[in-house]
């Protein structure tokens, strides 16, 4: 994404122009744009005009729209947004009030105008627009029978495909049936990264899988491309690395971005340092669970006593159509950093921001112990993991 | 073998097809070099003794022992001392390997021979287990009433359901108890050997076999794997020497019919164990007693531990520890003391009562204590053998008044006749030939068109049996291990969302677990927290509690992540597992 303009007033109202350049750019977008704040983009729309002898004629016509917006949607598999609001600049085509949908396009200008920038936003937006070194990763976490293949950029984890191909077991007297099993689910495997990886623009390509499975696919994918000749994988064969990890469901990429082989690897990237914040929170609770705490209730108690070092926020807490809570949140990332804490604001389509997500999107590693934290008002509490909850599910499904 | 059942079915004069044994091939060029070499030798040795033998003699022994000089010149020599008369060998045992064999096996028939005592034993028991098994399918015969019901389905014609009283029948029929046991314990303990050398004394695997595996076992540098080979079939399994999956072989005794479950030990193939647990009766727990195994095998991260708290998380409760590989401490017993003691307390602590554990010292390669007792090795040691452990074990009660539900374990395609076949153990209830099942969670319908018990053809079967089924009117895509089949008229509702009673071997959170139970392993994600738990008294000690310590009782919610839901009901016990690590054991409420 490039920053082409960006005008902030006093009040923190004013206006940022970005230029998307890549899918990964939407999900972005995706994280600033909130409803009721206004987009202006260029829109094709479909205009139905009448002649006098009621004979109609329908045209396709692009168009620069602005809308103020009501929802929102991210298709991650695809990488589009659509934003659904109402017009609030007339022209020559629409009218004001009148419904459109926009679809954002790659390398095309929009422009974001807010009421209120708070510091959160204006983060994704200096995030968003950092060109340091992107690592994408191509994963795939497979076990004897099914498979995930996935594509991990800084922000995303992006399921490309689910494998499922039935593997016979081992019977007295004949293996030949788990055998040739196992190779044809091997060779859908490959059929499958060969289609959805780029074997050039990643920087490692990850075969993760508990025994001897990922070996055996590391094994058969060279021997294919060896046999067809298959350039593009054959010149990347350092990039295949194979890791351990406990079963083939998508969970285990938690696993593996920890274990060491990737950690080296991949140690400056944002989601390597998001998996460490994680473990590093699940450790302290087994270790002194009074400095580890979870929970929007308790979390908050937590700021105002002035006792977190790290704050860990899944982002989808920032994209609640409450602006109050909205505000709360922001407050408390706020104050961590002002009395030298760190936070840390977690991807929610990120394996460790799915496991944030289902902490309620907020926890903390304490400076010292705090006691009772949610000794009070439980049944209240209850209520609001409820309402947690509800608010997951409008989330995307990466 | 089950392909050429149905040829059977289908050809009534066929029923030799059935004694066609898989995997001895037409004499290949390297074996057949190595005949006339070992022929050569054995004249020479012979020769020098003063012996002389037909070539067929020595060429048939050579076979037998799979090229072993030394072994075949002891036995043409024993052939041939007029002291010790030869027994005759039972011939249903061996015509049948010989037939396609050895080109030379012409006149094995009429060959007689002496053999170690424990083939012949093994090949009258095995004669006399057939027998039995024909008696069985016969009787329901004589009671059955006339076919009535013609069953219509699609792709395959089915026999008409025979309307056996099932129960009525079990009731009746004095066969054999089946006793279904999986083998637990940490990685290389040695319970693939432990079970082949079982299986070889209970003359289930001959000697030609066992050579064979120990000269291939001798040529990539595992000479003490033979016997584990007999379990271990797939090449990965052999060339690591580690056991992966789930080995299903069977043997009888006198009063029972055995299925032997060879759980693999490595940590990453824990969902295998769970599998074969799932489908036990009771567990032998194999430990190594060799100075610090014992004790890896027990540490925190040991399979020893996770095994078998798992198998009584499961619901087997009775467990037998085979202290193994007591030669290699050369046979001492205050090591077998200690081990027997700190098991005996971990096991108790682990909640098996003292009257459901034994203790049996054994060693797999020797094959001390297994079959055979070894007073000279143990002559402190006056218990039973593994062998008679086993016998006296009753297998659980059986819930065969319950409708039908069998947990598939694997979903294959049995043959030309088979499209679709599938093998599990029937949990509850019973099922006969051409009876309408139910499968979930893709609640299609489909019918038994054939049940095998042992690999042998049954018309009816009863919860407790670890069955394969042949079905007709369903296609294999709907099929997957971890599913349910059930009959129609009480189904189980597949569940999205369901409340569990675990006791805790990890810190639980709300977080992302997998769920298993059988082969069924799905992903899921603890949800909410519901109370944790008094141990004894079952009171609640806190609502909604943050997190639950290890070693807690406690009621948590668990979500099913991806598709529509996994097939479960109340009572069913469930295990939760993250990062490698058995976090929970739980039954579903």
């Amino acid at each position: 994404m490039r920053l082409i303009k960006k005008s902030i007033e006093r009040d923190m109202s004013g206006s940022v122009t970005l230029y998307p350049e890549e899918p990964e750019d939407m999900w972005h977008a995706f994280n600033l744009i909130r409803p009721n704040d206004i987009v202006r983009a260029p829109a094709i729309r479909r205009v139905t005009t009448e002649s006098r002898t009621g004979s109609t004629n329908s045209q396709r016509v692009h168009t620069t729209l602005t809308v103020s917006v009501r929802k929102i949607d991210f298709d991650a598999q695809a990488g589009q947004l659509h934003i659904n609001g109402q017009v609030t600049e007339e022209n020559k085509i629409v009218s004001v009030g009148a419904f459109h949908t926009l679809d954002l396009e790659l390398h095309r200008n929009f422009t974001l105008i807010k009421s209120e920038w708070d510091s959160v936003t204006l983060g994704v937006v200096k995030e968003a627009c950092d060109a340091g070194d992107r690592a994408e990763i191509g994963a795939v976490v497979l076990q004897e029978g099914f498979a995930n293949v996935c594509f991990i950029t800084e922000y995303m984890t992006v399921l490309r495909q689910r494998i499922e191909v039935p593997v016979p077991r081992k019977r007295v007297g004949s293996t030949t049936s788990y055998e040739k099993g196992l190779q044809k689910f091997y060779d859908v495997v490959y059929q499958s990264i060969t289609r959805h990886f780029d074997f050039s623009a990643l920087k490692v390509i990850l075969l993760a899988s508990p025994g001897f499975v990922a070996d055996g696919l590391k094994d058969y994918i060279f021997l294919t491309a060896v046999q067809t000749d298959y350039k593009p994988i054959l010149h990347s064969k350092k990039k295949f690395v194979t890791v351990h990890c406990s079963t083939g469901h998508i969970h285990s990429l938690n696993e593996v971005l920890k274990s060491p082989e990737v950690a080296a690897t991949l140690a400056n990237t944002k989601f390597a340092k998001e998996t460490k914040a994680m473990e590093a929170f699940f450790e302290m609770m087994e270790k002194d669970e009074f400095k580890a705490w979870y929970g929007p209730k308790e979390v908050e108690r937590a700021v105002d006593k002035g006792a977190v070092g790290t704050l860990l926020v899944s982002n989808s807490l920032f994209r609640s159509d409450n602006v109050a809570e909205r505000r709360k949140y922001v407050r408390m990332v706020e104050e961590v950093e002002k009395g030298g804490g760190t936070s840390l604001v977690l991807s929610s389509i990120h394996e460790s921001g799915i496991r944030l997500d289902g902490l309620g999107g907020i926890a903390a590693i304490l400076t010292f112990p705090l006691h009772d934290l949610d000794e009070s008002d439980t049944e209240e509490e209850g209520g609001e993991v409820e309402g947690e909850k509800g608010k997951l599910e409008e989330k995307v499904v990466a | 073998m089950s392909r050429h059942k149905n040829i059977r079915n289908l050809d009534p004069y066929a029923e030799l097809d059935d004694f066609d044994g898989e995997g001895y091939d037409d004499i290949s060029e390297s074996d057949e070099r190595r005949l006339k070499e070992g022929l050569t030798q054995v004249r020479g040795t012979l020769g020098r003794a003063g012996i002389s033998a037909t070539d067929k003699e020595i060429e048939e022994s050579l076979w037998y022992y799979y090229f072993d000089v030394s072994k075949t010149v002891n036995y043409i020599l024993s052939l041939h001392t007029p002291a010790k008369k030869p027994k005759k060998r039972p011939q249903s045992q061996f015509t049948q390997k010989d037939q396609k064999g050895a080109p030379t096996a012409a006149q094995a028939k009429a060959f007689s021979e002496p053999s170690p005592d424990d083939i012949v034993m093994a090949a009258q028991s095995g004669s006399k287990g057939l027998n039995n098994a024909k008696k069985k399918t016969e009787k329901p015969v004589e009671k059955m009433e006339a076919a009535v019901q013609a069953v219509a389905i699609d792709n395959a014609p089915v026999k008409a359901r025979k309307r056996i009283d099932v129960l009525e029948e079990f009731k009746k029929t004095k066969t054999k108890e089946n006793a279904n046991f999986v083998v637990i314990g940490h990685v290389d303990a040695g319970k693939s050997t432990l079970m082949g050398r079982l299986l070889y004394d209970c003359g289930v695997i001959d000697e030609r076999t066992i050579q064979k595996f120990k000269v291939e076992a001798e040529k990539i540098g595992k000479s003490s794997f033979h016997f584990a080979w007999v379990l271990d079939q797939t090449n990965e399994e052999r060339s690591r020497g580690v056991t992966m999956d789930i080995a299903t072989n069977h043997f009888s005794t006198a009063s029972t019919n055995f299925t032997i479950l060879d759980a693999p030990g490595h940590r990453d193939f824990v969902p295998n164990m769970i599998a074969g647990a799932s489908q036990a009766d009771f567990a032998v727990l194999v430990l190594d007693a060799s100075t610090g195994a014992f004790e890896s095998g027990f540490q925190n991260n040991g399979q020893t531990r996770e095994h078998t708290l798992l198998a009584r998380a499961i619901g087997v409760s009775r467990i037998i520890v085979a202290v193994n590989k007591l030669d290699a401490v050369n046979w001492n017993h205050d090591r077998y003391i200690e081990i027997t003691q700190q098991m005996g307390h971990f096991l108790s602590n682990a909640g098996f009562s003292s009257n459901s554990l034994s203790f049996v010292p054994c060693s797999g390669l020797t094959g001390a204590n297994i079959v055979h007792d070894a007073r000279d090795k143990l002559p402190w040691y006056s218990g039973p053998t593994l062998l008679q452990t086993l016998e006296s074990s009753k297998p659980r009660s059986r819930a065969i008044n319950s409708p039908l539900r069998i947990t598939i374990s694997d979903v294959f395609r049995g043959g030309i006749q088979n499209p679709v076949s599938v093998s599990g153990r029937i949990e509850a209830g019973s099922l006969q030939i051409a009876d309408a099942l139910l499968t979930l969670p893709s609640r299609e319908s489909a019918t038994a068109k054939d049940i095998e018990i042992n690999e042998q053809s049954s018309e009816w079967a009863v919860a407790g049996h670890n069955v394969t089924l042949h079905l007709s009117g369903i296609d294999i895509i709907h099929l997957k291990p971890g599913d349910v089949i059930c009959s129609p008229d009480s189904p189980i509702v597949p569940l999205n969302c369901f409340d569990l009673k675990i006791l805790s071997f990890e810190t639980i959170t709300p977080m992302l677990v997998g769920i298993h139970r059988g082969r069924l392993n799905a992903s899921g994600r603890v949800i909410s927290l519901l109370e944790s738990m008094d141990k004894a008294t079952g009171k609640t000690l806190k609502k909604k509690p943050r997190h639950i310590a290890p070693g807690m009782l406690a009621r948590i919610r668990v979500e099913v992540t991806l598709g529509a839901g996994i097939p479960v009901e109340k009572g069913n016990k469930l295990v939760l597992r993250l990062g490698g690590k058995t976090v929970a054991a739980g039954v579903v409420e």
